[in-house]
């Protein structure tokens, strides 16, 4: 295996270095040294930063800071991110969520990428050293941008008004059939005057329900009301196929699952 | 290939080798060290076969460089008998019957070791959580959360 490892001190250096073919950045190794074990030869140096910054958590008048360094372990045991430990949690098993961070996350293919789903629901800002996008221009993106990620900043949710859902058919860890992170405003009397549904393994990367959403708004989360959204929860989606589900299966369940988390 | 310095503690004693850039920990710690506890199932990170413990917490060594270890504290299923005498996990495995052909063994005990150092007393829900990562082909996992349950038993009443 012909792989070099380069650490810089500074992300400023590190994405010179990354402007040369064949260089990958290493988070946490569950993607990029994965590729590597797998036989992936068109990556013959690994680029990684050892700035603290990348790993810093900040929490402070409702917003969060995640540096693209923090690992899923160090989010769900963070008393402050408790709303979003159930997406962190959803992270393969307990070594890999000592490993996996935020910045990998946000490039993982379907069927990975379960904690940018929740990111996603919540409109994150991507950041990297001289920019900042809304992470849907960064998910569209993402195949060629060559930035490193710094961190993401979000508005923290309160916890009713955030809900995540991981389906999958091994227990009590498995790969996702699809994963589901919704975000939503409520009047008094329960009525929905805004809505963010995020899909995760229902296209190649996450993915916003514009048409369930759409069709939220103004419902009370019953059974009936809630009926059109589930019927226009599949536009359009594209599901992978993998060997846990079939895209037609995907698509079958996902209203079935969306319903279970809108009236849970 | 340019070779690259590694050094770190392995279950205590100072280790000092030099690998090729991009060496995997496991690859280092079998293959360099001699140490062949960690073993090396789907190296893509789905097993938890090559489990060890850096600093405290607990890693996949097929995905982890060996030159990002510099400076840290690694362990292993073989640094855990002292003196000839079985750690209170290895004991256990082997009283429940939780090993079959072993492969998985010093991932799963790894693993565990790092739920009862954090939580001496788990419930079973917290077991069966701690070797989520950890795929075992043999036995059914119910006799490997029985083992661990059962070294949280007995470390509780050593301590007692």
């Amino acid at each position: 295996m012909a792989l070099t490892l380069q650490t810089f001190s500074t992300v400023k250096d590190a994405n010179a270095a990354l402007m040369a073919e064949g260089t990958r950045y290493l988070g946490g190794g569950t993607l990029a040294v994965r590729a590597a074990n797998e036989g992936d030869v068109s990556v013959s140096s690994l680029v990684r930063v050892t700035e603290t910054s990348l790993s810093a958590i900040a929490v402070s008048g409702g917003d969060a800071r995640l540096g693209a360094s923090v690992t899923m372990a160090a989010i769900a045991r963070h008393p402050e991110l408790a709303a979003l430990a159930p997406a962190a949690r959803a992270v393969g098993g307990p070594a890999i969520r000592n490993m996996a961070t935020v910045g990998g996350n946000l490039f993982a293919p379907a069927p990975y990428g379960d904690f940018t789903v929740a990111l996603l629901a919540l409109d994150a800002i991507v950041a990297t050293e001289d920019s900042e996008v809304p992470i849907q221009t960064f998910l569209a993106g993402r195949d060629t941008s060559r930035a490193i990620v710094t961190g993401v900043t979000f508005v923290l949710p309160r916890a009713e008004s955030f809900r995540f859902l991981k389906v999958s058919r091994v227990k009590p860890k498995g790969v996702s059939v699809l994963s589901i992170a919704t975000l939503l405003e409520r009047t008094a009397d329960g009525t929905v005057t805004s809505a963010r549904i995020a899909l995760g393994c229902m296209a190649d990367r996450p993915m916003r329900a514009r048409a369930a959403e759409k069709a939220l708004l103004g419902c009370k989360l019953t059974a009936e009301e809630i009926a059109l959204a589930l019927a226009a929860a599949g536009e359009g989606t594209s599901p992978i196929t993998d060997p846990v589900a079939s895209a037609w299966y995907r698509n079958e369940v996902l209203p079935v699952h969306l319903g279970r988390l809108l009236l849970a | 290939m340019a070779k690259v310095p590694v050094q770190f503690t392995l279950n205590g004693a100072e280790k000092a080798e030099f690998v090729d850039s991009g060496t995997t920990l496991l690859h280092a710690l079998r293959d360099k060290i001699g140490d062949t506890s960690p073993k090396g199932g789907c190296h893509q990170g789905t097993c938890g076969a090559c489990s060890v413990i850096i600093d405290g917490e607990l890693r996949l060594s097929c995905l982890t460089l060996a030159e990002t270890c510099n400076g840290a504290e690694i362990r292993t299923t073989s640094g855990l008998a002292e003196a000839g005498v079985l750690h209170p996990l290895q004991r256990a495995f082997l009283d429940a019957f939780a090993t079959q052909c072993g492969f998985c063994t010093p991932g799963m005990i790894m693993a565990a070791k790092v739920l009862l150092d954090h939580t001496p007393n788990p419930s079973r829900e917290e077991v069966v959580e701690a070797l989520s990562g950890n795929i075992c082909r043999c036995t059914g996992y119910e006799p490997i959360i029985q083992a661990v349950l059962r070294a949280a038993r007995a470390n509780s009443q050593n301590a007692a």
